[in-house]
């Protein structure tokens, strides 16, 4: 076991846990944040989802000892009041089925909006692929992200 | 309209003051009015009929909460069931606060998702309790007032006298309406008059779902709590031999290591720290039964379809006369492989047994088989037992079993500790319970003219039971009719997976309609047409699915898809009655740089009156997104017992860059409303595979269709 004080949506959070644990495991059973999602623990669903400097990234298989000072955000700590523009845009398009996936689907949404505020149809096919929705949301996950992109500047 | 005053009547409700000071208005309804209605056999199974009552609590501030009582698994029931309460209670949506109910078969009566059977089965009933308590509050606000009930009207939650500016709410009248008799033979709105029914309202859990709060079982936690994880024999046909689990013992953070029936739990302080001592065990397992890879499963398929030791299911006529007067006769076999569920949210589930009971949460699609069986097992009256029902990370049926509830149970009552078990990804692929393998081989006899006058079906599956439906259309429309089934008993498990057997049933039978209509010189869609007025005409025995129904869906998808206008177009089509809706679509595949692309599919339903637009729409979609990537893509294949697959590395499910444009488009007939949770999903495939051949010239005559898609150029057939 070892001693980790982790940066996670502005706070600083102590683990005591071990060095392998993925990220996913210490942000669910160790401090509580469950928004975060198991679906795979390969990153090949994507339910994990979390930003890593802003960065869309796969907790499920991020080791706590590599995270360091890194800033982490997790849809806990997407927005303050459960308003950004990608919830936003997920509300009105009124995207989940289940729900699921969704919390991944939206940290990677974000991410790809941070990095390009208007992208193509083709550009949010090639973000999104990654993250599987069972329920097979697609068709409006790709319009709330077309519509969250029209939200922000 | 008369009062009621004695409980035995059919119809009774129950008052009574809450904790918060308003009052609780529970409708215990015994009634037997509601239509009955036929569900697929394995829904049946898990959906006992009982006695319905739905509740609507009533604050004093006006605050109206409507208790969804039926399990939440994706597929909009949490909101659907509570717009239809609110419709005829009158009251505004943003008045509505909507809370899961737990399981309690007293008061609750169907709280199963399964077999798309719950709008069907309770659309009556929670009219009626919305009905009721209207019409109580307008009784209770004209005595108040001295006028007569037909002086008064409602409107948002509130009783409203005619002519004048008179208004009392529902909340400054709960108190007072907690005393007065129930009224009865309320009558129901007229669907003209509908505000909330038929308009879109958003998922009632999109704001949690949104920000991630914890709704799900897996996110479930309890001071105390454990977390468990089993290991399970890797091949069906191996039973546990012995365990050493002195390793495991020995990892941090494990508390235990237990094992019952034929697996070894370790049990611990964390979920990675139990996922990492399981790896230790060291356990020998011995065979029990045959050890059987997919190659043996092509050999008994064979063997089944060629024997003669099969169950009739439905005979017409005379088929070997048919055939032998026969101009022409098609046969083709199609087959489909073993499938995942794969919900996103692996089964989890958390028990904890005490001396005096236990208490269960989590995901279920049964929350009252997970009881019974809990009581069993325990020996305890199921009266001890309580259930929460958490929203689900999807099902498609796989949480109809209670498998996984009871390794909780067993795991808890082993450790006496509360515990939340949880199945990895891989637990969840390889751990059964599978959509079956089935093949089918089919036979038509066609006369002269084209028309079909005899039709064979022979079904052969593996642990699929009937794997046929034989009442389904062309039963009914063809004169000479077999239709036999054989089966393989075999040690994988088998369950029932989102709309079983039409789920691949209906490709098969699809796909090899279109042949026939091909071999025929027809048209496909004309070709079904046909059969359809000869099923109205001069039917051939029963005809068990409403042929001006399938009518209105066919027409409607010929119209939205321009069907066979534009030559251009390689347009496949298929129709499907189950679970007692009608869906028709048309596919569309374009060849792009000489290789087929799936670009469109259309769909036409009739599930009756749409509730909620937004849901329904969504409903439909994902179900052909989901008969899509299933047809295409996804396979489970065997090694003397083993999955070959484990993950969504080698278990291929659709992703966002392979949807085609999915079109939905309702029937407008006012007809009392079904479900959508499975119906939207059967026809998909055969639209695919028949929109392919219309592109390439080629049958697709295996899923996943993905094997055999990519060929090189248009054959002339």
């Amino acid at each position: 076991m070892a001693q980790y004080n982790l940066k996670i949506n502005g706070q600083t959070y102590k683990a005591d846990v071990e060095p392998d644990t993925p990220l996913l495991w210490v942000l669910r059973d160790s401090l509580g944040l469950v928004g975060t999602k198991y679906g795979c623990g390969i990153a090949q669903c994507g339910a994990c989802t979390v930003h890593v400097n802003d960065s869309a990234t796969r907790s499920c298989v991020l080791p706590v000892s590599a995270v360091g000072d890194s800033k982490v955000t997790t849809i806990e700590g997407l927005s303050e009041k459960g308003d950004h523009p990608v919830q936003e845009a997920w509300n009105e398009v009124d995207v989940p089925q289940c729900g699921y996936c969704q919390a991944g689907q939206i940290m990677t949404a974000a991410a790809l909006l941070k990095r390009n505020a208007k992208p193509s149809d083709k550009q949010i096919e090639n973000a999104m692929n990654g993250n599987i929705c069972r329920c097979g949301t697609y068709h409006r996950i790709r319009e709330a992200v077309k519509v969250a992109s029209t939200k922000t500047n | 309209m008369s009062n009621l005053t004695n409980t035995n009547r059919r119809d009774f409700m129950k008052l009574a003051a809450t904790a918060g000071g308003g009052v609780l208005l529970g409708f215990h309804w015994r009634n037997a009015d509601a239509k009955p209605v036929v569900l697929d056999a394995a829904a049946e199974a898990a959906a006992p009929s009982h006695e319905f009552n739905s509740y609507l609590a009533i604050a004093p501030d006006g605050k109206i909460t409507i208790f969804s009582p039926n399990p939440e698994v994706g597929q909009g029931i949490k909101t659907a069931f509570p717009i239809v309460v609110a419709e005829e209670l009158d009251v505004d949506w943003e008045q509505v606060h909507v809370a899961q109910a737990p399981l309690d078969t007293e008061k609750f009566q169907r709280q199963v998702a399964g077999g798309s059977g719950s709008i069907p089965h309770s659309w009556k009933r929670l009219r009626q309790a919305g009905a009721t308590a209207r019409q109580l509050f307008i009784n209770t606000a004209a005595k108040r007032w001295g006028v007569s009930p037909e002086q008064c009207t409602t409107a948002s939650g509130a009783v409203l006298l005619t002519g004048s500016k008179k208004k009392l709410t529902y909340g400054e009248l709960a108190e007072e309406a907690a005393k007065m008799p129930t009224p009865t033979d309320v009558p129901l709105k007229d669907p003209k008059d509908f505000k909330l029914i038929g308009t879109s309202i958003r998922n009632v859990d999109n704001q949690g779902i949104i920000t991630g709060k914890p709704l799900f079982g897996l996110d479930f936690t309890r001071e105390g709590m454990l977390f468990a994880v089993v290991e399970r024999p890797k091949a069906f046909g191996m039973k546990l031999k012995s365990v050493d689990s002195a390793a495991a013992k020995a990892m941090p953070g494990i508390t235990d290591v237990v094992t019952f029936d034929n697996n070894v739990a370790v049990v611990g302080k964390s979920t990675w720290q139990v996922m990492k001592a399981r790896k230790t065990l060291k356990i020998d397992y011995e065979k029990e039964a045959d050890l059987e890879s997919t190659s043996d499963h092509d050999r008994i398929f064979d063997e089944l379809l060629n024997s003669d030791k099969n169950t009739v299911r439905r005979k017409e006529g005379d088929v070997d006369k048919a055939f032998k007067g026969a101009a022409k006769v098609i046969k083709s076999e199609y087959q489909c492989p073993f499938l995942s569920h794969a919900p996103l949210e692996p089964m989890n589930f958390f028990a904890h047994v005490r001396a005096d009971g236990a208490e269960l949460v989590g995901p279920t699609q049964t929350p009252e088989r997970a009881q019974g069986e809990a009581a069993k097992y325990l020996g305890i009256p199921k009266e001890k037992i309580t259930v929460e029902m958490t929203r689900m990370g999807g099902g498609f049926g796989r949480r109809l079993a209670a498998d996984f509830v009871m390794e909780a149970v067993k795991v808890s009552a082993l450790t006496k500790a509360p515990i939340k078990l949880i199945w990895s990804r891989e637990d969840d692929m390889t751990g059964g319970d599978y959509r079956p393998a089935v093949k089918y081989r089919f036979e038509a006899a066609l006369d002269a003219q084209g028309n079909m006058i005899g039709y064979k079906l022979r079904g052969a599956g593996i642990n699929a039971g009937n794997p046929t439906r034989e009442n389904n259309f062309p039963a009914g429309a063809v004169d000479n009719l077999l239709i036999d089934s054989a089966e393989h008993k075999s040690a994988i498990t088998t369950g029932p997976w989102r709309a079983p057997i039409t789920n691949f049933l209906a490709y098969a039978e699809q796909s090899f309609l279109d042949e026939v209509a091909t071999a025929a010189g027809k048209d496909p869609m004309q070709f079904r047409l046909e059969l359809l007025e000869k099923a109205k005409t001069a039917p051939a025995g029963d005809v068990r699915y409403d042929v001006d129904r399938m009518i209105a869906v066919t027409k409607l998808a010929a119209e939205k898809s321009n069907w066979g206008k534009d030559k251009s177009k390689n347009q496949g089509f298929s129709l499907y009655y189950s679970h007692l809706s009608y869906v028709a679509q048309v596919g569309e595949v374009e060849m792009k740089a000489g290789k087929p692309e799936l670009t469109k599919i259309i769909a036409a339903v009739d599930c009756g009156i749409v509730i909620n637009q937004s849901g329904a729409r969504q409903q439909v979609m994902g179900g052909v997104v989901d008969g899509i990537g299933h047809a295409m893509y996804s396979h489970l294949t065997f090694t003397e017992g083993v999955p070959d697959q484990a993950n969504f590395n080698n278990y291929r499910l659709i992703r966002m860059q392979e949807i085609p444009e999915v079109e939905v488009n309702f029937v407008d007939n006012g007809i009392d409303p079904t479900g959508l949770g499975e119906p939207a999903l059967p026809p998909t495939g055969g639209a695919v595979a028949n929109a392919f051949f219309k592109a390439t010239g080629k049958r697709l005559y295996r899923q996943p269709f993905a094997e055999n898609w990519n060929t090189k150029e248009k054959v002339e057939s």
